[in-house]
């Protein structure tokens, strides 16, 4: 399947999950810049990978899909958790993307800021994309496990 | 005032990358974004305007090790959630532990 973007993915969210995101990414990034004025750069730098975001968006993905099952008369609690997992295992392998981020920030950073801001995002998009195909490749290997067929016959509605 | 700023900038920056997140399909792809250097663009813009690249470039190391410590929290989070089918929310939550203890042990052996 072809990645595509999809605008009604945008009107599952209410607003006050979009507010929630918010308040949470604010939180994080004065969060990390708090501790790295208090306990120093190389203390704070760990904060720059909190896992605050991805911890929302997993409940939050949960939240959805029980919901979808529960509108159809079905308990949808084995089905938020199947989907919040396969979110887990993408944000494990976007993990590899992210180290690459603050690698190349790390190699470019006294060169010229903005280029190492730049080339770093360039960077971290092309070993995501990378990410996703490897990781689609190795499933096609192995073959679906059991508890991941529906999933990954399409039947999932949202996540494969 | 800096604080207000950085608030205000991590906000913008964490909502744009959920929002891509929402949109993008199929929602394998999407997942990727759970791990986005959005708070880390945020943070890294504004420190380059306030402490300099020297500065930075003392950060980046140990948001390295603190992405490795989020790939172990979401190895936890997915594992909890299909052997023990606890909520998200407590997998979360109990995946932060991992997250903690991975990313200060990293920077404890590898940083000093």
């Amino acid at each position: 399947m072809l990645v595509h973007f999809n605008i009604r993915g945008l009107k599952e969210g209410r607003w006050s999950e979009h507010a929630v995101r918010f308040i949470l990414g604010g939180a994080a990034t004065v969060l990390a810049g708090a501790i790295a004025s208090l306990a120093g750069p190389s203390t704070g730098g760990l904060f720059l990978a909190f896992p605050a975001i991805f911890c929302a968006s997993a409940t939050l993905i949960e939240k959805h899909e029980r919901k979808r099952k529960q509108s159809k008369g079905l308990p949808g609690s084995q089905r938020g958790q199947q989907a919040a997992a396969l979110d887990s295992a993408g944000a494990a392998w976007g993990s590899v993307a992210l180290a690459t981020f603050g690698v190349c920030v790390w190699l470019l950073a006294e060169r010229s800021p903005v280029l190492s801001l730049v080339t770093a995002s360039i960077v971290w998009l092309v070993v995501a994309c990378a990410m996703w195909w490897l990781r689609r490749l190795l499933r096609v290997t192995h073959g679906p496990r059991a508890g991941q067929v529906g999933l990954a016959a399409g039947r999932g509605p949202q996540h494969q | 005032m800096e604080y207000a700023i950085r608030f205000v900038a991590g906000g913008l920056v964490v909502s744009a990358f959920a929002v891509l997140g929402d949109m993008l399909r199929p929602k394998s792809f999407a997942g990727l974004f759970g791990a986005a250097p959005s708070v880390a663009l945020a943070t890294l813009l504004l420190t380059f305007w306030t402490e300099g690249a020297p500065y930075v470039a003392s950060e980046a190391p140990a948001m390295v090790c603190g992405a490795i410590a989020l790939a172990a929290c979401a190895v936890v989070v997915c594992q909890i959630l299909m052997r023990l089918r606890w909520s998200a929310l407590a997998a979360t939550a109990t995946a932060l532990i991992a997250w903690f203890g991975v990313a200060f042990g990293l920077k404890y052996v590898l940083l000093g």
